[in-house]
């Protein structure tokens, strides 16, 4: 069976600085991958990296997505392939409604595959039904996506897109922070109403408290641009209560 | 012959061209315009020869050279009926779901055929400018010339020479006509390049309201010339509003005054979507006349290719508490270039002013240019001011936001450029030309009910 994502020494720059030394990481279809590891240490580079982010340069290695070659294909094209990034700080876009952003999107993707768009009666039925899962406030949706949301509403809005969008891969970055308990609870129902065969998750994430909801099935360590450990779920619990010293030292970074 | 001014040589020829139709059409016009009118036109003849055309060290047209119009001949247009006009034009030119009161005219001429002034409310007048000049109205005779800056910009006074047809509203006091007025105007393609002079002539009485959307359409490659120029006199306590929609061809050169005089209490928009023409300049002029006006100015313009449009704008506050309040925003792509100058004058009387200018631009391009400059001149000492002015980039974190989601990079590009634009579109309140706007600017056909954002920023 060929992986849904692999990613084979990665090496990326930005304007001529390694970010990336090297990446592996092979995703199962249904399975659900953490990654760890201090700030500043890469995560969000390799997140966008697989969204498709020009601005980061692949210097080496390849990037496979269901036996495909994802690095030449354009962020739209992925996202029509059904990658999905939760960002870490989602923009904000003034004078744009969250409706017509997310059905633009919904459009282009089902353009992508060659099935017609859908009108405004089946798109809100679609929308109403997630919204209802994520606990969206419908007046959200008639304001400029993002803006003057709070840190949580930015991150609901984003697993809301997700839900919306219907994803093969979904690479979450910190979707956890700045959400309380319950947010963090209707979030993590969001992304595991989507786990199953034929999906993939990558949750970044800084805290245990994420995947006591989201239980992964491996999780890595990201340091200084390489993943120096990976195992299972009990990795999160030691660096929860050891903090990622123990690993940098072994590792030698 | 009159001696021909100038701070650059310009062809001769181009000139005697002018001055030639100008003799011809002072003899048509004999009969049908009151002396005043026609003293007024040869008036404004010497002092169109006497300011010949603009250099570049004006300050007014520092930015903006018109040594390629002033060399051209541009005959003036004549005379056409419906058959000239290619077919769809009519309605490419109007705007779709306006047009229950429309004047179209034709290389500058009123056509009665193709208008519809609608029914009007007793002593409303709705109609051709010449029509009424010549039925010696004395409204329409009363006020031209009188808010239109002919003694020091050259366009204006070459316009005044050649006042002829146009539009000629007139609503008494207290009258209100709800649904706007559409004027139309259309320029048809001639073997030798042709010059329109339209004029408008618009008077709100105290306490009426009235709102007038002006449409200019011309053919793509070929080389023409609108030189328009509207007046605007609102009473006391009238309220009016002016839509400009300026879809010229590519190659055409549009020049175009507003002159607003506002009167006690009295409240004026002045809205311009420029979107066409090759060279296009746009001048808006307030004078806020009478205490407690208020004046809207509000301005979009979206070109590319090599297209250059240039907005000048003109609030003169004489009067105190008056309020004015602008928001001009320009979109550049390729190699387009545009000129934004806001001059706000607060006179020594004007006290408790408040003034609000915003120049907003972006530049989709690293050829696009823009330059921009707000002028304030104070006098008075308790008023409120502000301007301020930006040129921007569209943010490659939002375009790939967008692309993130599934959006191709054009139609996010489209999206931003919308958003952009979004503040000011939603500021036109004819909601046709709104949407109309809306479709031009997301380059779409079908602008999506739910793409407006609800709340008012
Ligand atoms: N656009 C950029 N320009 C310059 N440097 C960048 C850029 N993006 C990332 N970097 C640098 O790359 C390194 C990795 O950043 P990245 O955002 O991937 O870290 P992270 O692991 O996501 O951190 P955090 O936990 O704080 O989110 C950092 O040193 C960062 O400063
Ligand atoms: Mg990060």
């Amino acid at each position: 069976m060929t992986p849904m994502l692999e990613i084979k020494n990665l090496h990326a720059s930005i304007e001529g600085n390694e970010i990336l030394h090297g990446i592996d990481l092979t995703v199962n279809t249904g399975e659900v991958h953490a990654i760890m590891g201090p700030n500043g240490s890469g995560k969000s580079t390799l997140a966008q990296i697989i969204a498709g982010r020009e601005v980061y340069e692949v210097t080496q290695g390849e990037v496979i997505f269901s036996g495909r070659n994802l690095l030449e294909l354009k962020p739209e094209e992925r996202a029509c392939e059904g990658i999905f990034l939760a960002f870490q700080y989602p923009v904000e876009i003034p004078g744009v409604s969250n409706t017509y952003f997310l059905k633009a999107a919904v459009n282009a993707v089902r353009k992508y595959r060659g099935e017609e768009a859908l009108d405004a009666m089946d798109f809100l039925a679609l929308m109403r039904g997630k919204m209802k899962l994520l606990g969206m406030d419908e007046e959200l949706m008639n304001r400029s996506v993002n803006e003057g949301f709070s840190g949580g509403e930015k991150k609901r809005n984003e697993i809301f897109q997700m839900a919306v969008l219907d994803p093969k891969l979904a690479v979450l970055d910190e979707t956890d922070s700045g959400l309380d308990i319950d947010a963090l609870k209707v979030v993590a129902n969001g992304v595991n109403a989507l786990r199953g065969p034929g999906r993939g998750i990558i949750a970044v994430t800084h805290y245990q408290r994420l995947l006591n909801y989201i239980v992964p099935d491996f999780v890595h360590v990201l340091a200084g641009g390489r993943i120096v450990k990976s195992g299972g779920k009990e990795l999160a619990l030691e660096l929860e209560e050891k903090g990622y010293s123990w690993i940098d030292e072994k590792a030698g970074v | 012959m009159v001696e021909v001014m100038s701070d650059k040589p310009v062809s001769e020829y181009a000139i005697r061209v002018y001055l030639a139709d100008h003799e011809r059409s002072d003899k048509a016009v004999e009969h049908h315009i009151p002396p005043r009118i026609r003293a007024l036109r040869r008036s404004a003849l010497e002092r169109f020869c006497a300011l010949g055309f603009p250099s570049a060290k004006r300050e007014e047209w520092r930015f903006t050279n018109v040594a390629p119009l002033a060399n051209t001949p541009f005959h003036l247009a004549r005379q056409a009926g419906a058959g000239h006009l290619p077919p769809g034009a009519l309605d490419k030119a109007g705007v779709k779901g306006l047009g229950a009161r429309r004047l179209v005219f034709l290389n500058g001429r009123y056509d009665t055929r193709l208008s519809s002034p609608g029914e009007m409310p007793a002593g409303v007048r709705i109609g051709s400018l010449m029509a009424n000049l010549a039925h010696a109205d004395p409204q329409a005779e009363g006020r031209l010339g009188e808010s239109a800056p002919w003694h020091d910009h050259s366009f204006v006074a070459l316009n005044t020479a050649f006042i002829g047809d146009g539009a000629f509203i007139h609503v008494p006091r207290g009258v209100v006509i709800e649904e706007p007025i559409l004027l139309i105007f259309i320029s048809i393609a001639a073997e030798h390049a042709v010059v329109s002079h339209p004029r408008n002539l618009i008077i709100a009485e105290r306490e009426s309201q009235v709102c007038v959307v002006e449409s200019y359409y011309g053919p793509s490659g070929e080389t023409y010339f609108t030189n328009a120029v509207t007046e605007i006199f609102a009473g006391e306590g009238a309220r009016v509003g002016h839509y400009k929609l300026q879809r010229e061809g590519d190659r055409a050169w549009h020049m175009a005054t507003v002159g607003i005089r506002q009167e006690r209490d009295s409240a004026c928009e002045a809205h311009s979507a420029a979107f066409g023409a090759g060279f296009s300049r746009n001048d808006v002029t307030a004078v806020l006349g009478g205490a407690g006006c208020s004046a809207v100015l509000n301005g979009l313009t979206m070109i590319s290719g090599s297209q250059f449009a240039d907005n000048h704008t003109r609030i003169d506050h004489a009067q105190p508490r008056c309020e004015s309040q602008e928001l001009y925003k320009g979109i550049f792509d390729e190699r387009a270039r545009g000129v934004f100058n806001g001059r706000i004058i607060v006179r020594q009387d004007a006290q408790k002013t408040s003034a609000m200018q915003t120049n907003k631009n972006l530049l989709l391009t690293g050829t696009a240019m823009v330059n921009t400059n707000p002028q304030l001149e104070i006098f008075a000492d308790d008023v409120k001011c502000s301007h301020g002015a930006t040129v921007g980039r569209i943010d490659d974190e939002h375009i790939f936001y967008l692309r993130a989601r599934g959006i191709s990079f054009d139609e996010a590009r489209s999206i931003m450029t919308y958003a952009f634009a979004n503040d000011v579109i939603r500021r036109i309140k004819p909601a046709p030309l709104r949407v109309l706007c809306e479709q031009i600017v997301l380059a779409v056909q079908d602008v999506p009910a739910d793409f407006i954002v609800t709340e008012e920023k």
